[in-house]
């Protein structure tokens, strides 16, 4: 990476492992991620990205590996340091994972509610705020996750990932399950939230078209390791065989496509 | 000749020790973060809400019905030695010692230990446990603790009704169709009624609603595979459950009693 050494990358992954019995899923996995830069991690379905992310997460433990923060050790922290780095995190996982026990507006403001950081009243005007962040109105601010479509429930999980304002921000397939024009409206949400919180992110994804809009940087994940990364304009005239049956999605090439 | 059969013995003696080990932690977990805080009160009064008040039908029904049967039953019985008068003794003592806290128990069992492991079994499979954490927020003391709490100080609560109107039940029958006097009986049942019979209950009352949240949180916890994952979890947190309650009643009966 083109970085001063004394600045550490604001997220370094070295040789991550992770199986699940014999299952190989990371064979380790080297990666940085810069300071404030958009990063997309590109993979086929399967590939484990999502289990990526639940390593750096603390929520499935990486079998061999190092995971760094600022330069700062999370795998095998627990309890109060795992959380304190936790908490400079947000996610926004693939289904959107709203809490269906909850309206709208308590799901934004879950961690103010929980931590009895604010009363209600303001919690509830802060959800508010959120909501218009992601350009929805007060009106679906007391309805139920079940009552909205999938495009609306992105958009108020992504309310309640950027209301604990983190410096780092997740998004696991933000467009999966979404028509076109509303992934499109997704993928502009996510790269202004990210601007506008100056906040590094990582996206996962295997739609070649979200991850042109998101990106600084592209890493291709392939049989559990980092196979290509190179900013997003190189990608197109990229030799690498992996890489080039990816971007056009052909079945001929060296990616194995099992059904 | 001996290996083929050895193996899948092994296998299921394996996966029994990873179930035991795996349910000691989860145990483990939830009382430890029972006795220390933060607590989430709204959690945990939601849960008494949804334990105790919406209980009360199924085990007032049980219950009625139960005290019922019980006054019937022993009277055919005891007409033959001329033992009629020990009806309300042969009532209030099974309601109180056993089946006061053991039907009651089983019926909540089936009613919140099922909606306990689906709801939480839901969370795991689509990922809202994960999410809770990323949102710097224990599973354990916002989701498991908020029901063993509620279980344990609401079923006691229940059970001192089912107590109350299972004695009831047998009173009516024992009044309206075998000819006791209502002043006699209520007098009878009075003098045999001992505290040790209804505490031994209670206690009964307060493990099983231990036990009932613990099954149904842990099963929903553990819980994987989508809907069919969520199905198995409600069927093993019920079943499980009761046959938590039905040995623990022996155990405790055993230790008040034996
Ligand atoms: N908790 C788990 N237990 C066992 N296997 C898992 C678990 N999570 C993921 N896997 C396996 O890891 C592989 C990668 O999964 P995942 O990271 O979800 O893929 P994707 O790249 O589509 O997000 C899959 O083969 C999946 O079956
Ligand atoms: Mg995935």
């Amino acid at each position: 990476m083109n970085q001063s050494a004394d600045t550490p990358p604001k997220l370094r992954i070295r040789g991550l492992s992770k199986a699940f019995g014999k299952n190989k899923v990371l064979r380790g996995l080297d990666l940085d991620v810069a300071a404030g830069e958009s990063l997309v991690v590109i993979g086929g379905s399967g590939s484990g990205k999502s289990v990526l992310l639940k390593c750096i997460l603390g929520l499935l433990p990486p079998d061999e590996g190092s995971i760094q923060i600022d330069g700062r050790e999370i795998v095998g922290l627990g309890g109060a340091e795992l959380e304190e780095a936790r908490r400079r995190i947000g996610m926004l996982f693939q289904n959107a994972a709203l809490f269906d026990s909850l309206p709208v507006w308590q799901n934004v403001a879950f961690v103010p509610l929980a931590q009895k950081r604010m009363s209600r009243k303001e919690a509830r005007s802060l959800a508010l705020e959120r909501l218009a962040d992601v350009g929805l109105d007060a009106e679906v601010a007391d309805l139920a996750p079940a009552e909205l479509s999938g495009g609306m429930r992105k958009r108020v999980a992504l309310a309640r990932a950027i209301a604990v304002h983190p410096e780092i921000l997740f998004f696991d397939e933000p467009t999966t399950g979404l028509d076109p024009i509303m992934g499109d409206l997704i993928d502009r949400l996510i790269r202004s939230c990210v601007t506008h919180l100056g906040a590094t992110s990582l996206t996962i994804t295997h739609d070649m078209d979200s991850a042109r809009r998101i990106s600084d940087r592209i890493a291709m994940l392939y049989q559990g390791k980092i196979v290509w990364q190179g900013p997003m304009e190189r990608i197109d005239e990229e030799k690498n065989a992996v890489v080039q049956q990816f971007v056009s999605g052909s079945t001929e090439g060296p990616i194995q496509v099992t059904l | 000749m001996v290996v083929p059969l050895l193996t899948p013995l092994g296998r299921a003696f394996l996966a029994f020790l990873e179930t035991v080990g795996r349910l000691t932690l989860f145990t483990g977990s939830t009382l430890w973060h029972c006795v220390r805080g933060p607590w989430y009160f709204r959690m945990i009064g939601r849960q008494m809400i949804e334990i105790g008040y919406y209980s009360l039908p199924v085990v007032a029904l049980t219950a009625i019905f139960t005290g019922m049967v019980l006054a019937l039953q022993s009277y055919t019985g005891f007409a033959r030695f001329s033992a009629e008068s020990a009806i309300p003794n042969v009532v209030v003592v099974s309601i109180t010692r056993e089946l006061g806290p053991v039907l009651a128990g089983l019926m909540v069992a089936g009613r919140i230990g099922a909606a306990m492991a689906a709801e939480i079994g839901t969370m795991r499979v689509t990922e809202q446990i994960d999410a809770l954490v990323t949102l710097s927020t224990n599973p354990f003391k916002y989701l498991v603790v908020p029901r063993v709490l509620a279980g344990v100080t609401m079923l006691p609560i229940l059970v001192l009704i089912a107590d109350i109107i299972g004695i009831l039940g047998g009173y009516l029958v024992s009044t309206t169709q075998l000819g006791f006097n209502q002043q006699a009986y209520l007098q009878n049942t009075w003098d045999f009624m001992e505290f040790e019979d209804v505490f031994s209950g209670l206690v009964k009352a307060s493990v099983f609603g231990f036990l009932i949240a613990l099954m149904g949180c842990y099963h929903g916890y553990h819980s994987r595979g989508g809907a069919q994952g969520v199905g198995t979890a409600t069927t093993n947190a019920v079943v499980s459950a009761s046959i938590l309650i039905l040995s623990f009643n022996y155990l405790i009966t055993g230790l008040f009693f034996g």
